[in-house]
């Protein structure tokens, strides 16, 4: 593969960079990354990615802009409000940049299609906003050995972890289990400060071209703690752990949960009993 | 320094900084070990910056003469 004039003029500016250059370019340009959720975390996550030349981005969304998301969901524009997330994803993107593929899954993930969505990808970027979301695609990822960054975002707080299945520990080896329904808030019910989601869907996309690239360190067995308000970045150590249900030595999770109905069985259980 | 043995050539007459760099580095990643690079660069900043990007952290420049208005330098691949 040879790079064009103008690649060469989009991308000096990381060619130059030690342990990059034009075989690292040439990998960010052959990659597949898929993005899940085009909102407060894939949006940023979105912009720089298809500005590096990421070859191919996935993007995974059902919803459509509301005139609320605008606030952190830089991917879009307020005349996309009613449109579908994915198609102004779609638009934004290859108008920063003609090189990128862009394909624009707008589905809900379950148990169903999940397998069938990650499986022609390099690697996976969890931008969602709930729980069931995030275990299937922790579990999807697990189950089918994808490397996968993990963002969370609450308020003026954020999280990232990066997981190489098999190697260092999984969302469950952290969270074992998703919260009960209603116990923690969302982000439409705490709120949230946009430049938070900027600051760790970037933090995503830095971990996945340092993957493709091949170069420093990965935030794997180690969640990184922001928040905004002190401002404070911490490290926390996260083993593997050797019991956890998915991905330990005698794993009880062997196939993908739609946790969302679990849930309302288990609430509506729950109140039964009470 | 044996001149017969330069393996490849790069004109970058008119080709702006950093863009000469990282032309230069492209071709020099094409290259293989101990091969020989001649490369032709303007007068000015060209030639102001691009053999100390070489001597902070690049490839060993074997020579650098001037010809005309432009020099003339000889890069090492490592």
């Amino acid at each position: 593969m040879k790079l064009r004039e103008d690649q060469i003029e989009r991308y000096s500016r990381q060619i130059l960079l030690p342990n990059v250059g034009g075989k690292g370019q040439e990998k960010l340009l052959n990659a597949k990354v898929l993005i899940i959720g085009a909102g407060g975390l894939g949006s940023p996550a979105g912009l720089y990615l298809a500005s590096a030349g990421i070859g191919k981005i996935g993007i995974v969304d059902s919803d459509v802009v509301e005139l609320n998301n605008l606030q952190r969901q830089i991917l879009h524009a307020t005349s996309d409000v009613g449109n579908a997330k994915v198609l102004s994803a779609k638009e934004r993107l290859n108008n920063i940049n003609p090189d990128v593929e862009v394909i624009a899954h707008r589905l809900r993930l379950t148990s169903e299609n999940i397998l069938d969505v990650i499986k022609d990808y390099d690697i996976i970027l969890d931008g969602s906003d709930n729980f069931p979301t995030r275990y299937l695609v922790n579990d999807a990822c697990v189950l089918s050995e994808k490397p996968l960054s993990h963002g969370g975002i609450l308020k003026f707080d954020g999280q990232a972890i990066t997981i190489l299945p098999g190697k260092s520990a999984c969302y469950r080896c952290l969270f074992p289990e998703p919260p009960p329904p209603g116990l923690v808030p969302s982000c439409q019910e705490a709120g949230i400060l946009g430049a938070v989601a900027g600051l760790i869907g970037t933090i995503q996309a830095n971990e996945v071209l340092k993957y493709i690239l091949g170069i420093g360190d990965l935030l794997t067995g180690k969640l990184l703690i922001f928040n905004a308000l002190d401002p404070s970045f911490r490290q926390v150590k996260v083993p593997k752990d050797p019991k956890c249900q998915l991905c330990g030595e005698r794993p009880t999770v062997t196939e993908l949960i739609d946790y969302e109905e679990f849930c309302h069985v288990r609430s509506s259980q729950t109140l039964s009993v009470d | 320094m044996d001149e017969a043995r330069i393996d490849e050539r790069i004109d970058l007459s008119g080709v702006i900084c950093p863009n000469n760099f990282v032309k230069t580095k492209l071709k020099l990643e094409e290259m293989k070990q101990g091969q020989i690079l001649e490369a032709i660069l303007d007068n000015g900043e060209p030639i102001r910056d691009v053999p100390r990007a070489g001597k902070e952290k690049g490839p060993p420049i074997l020579k650098v003469e001037k010809i005309g208005n432009k020099w003339r330098l000889l890069i090492k691949k490592v």
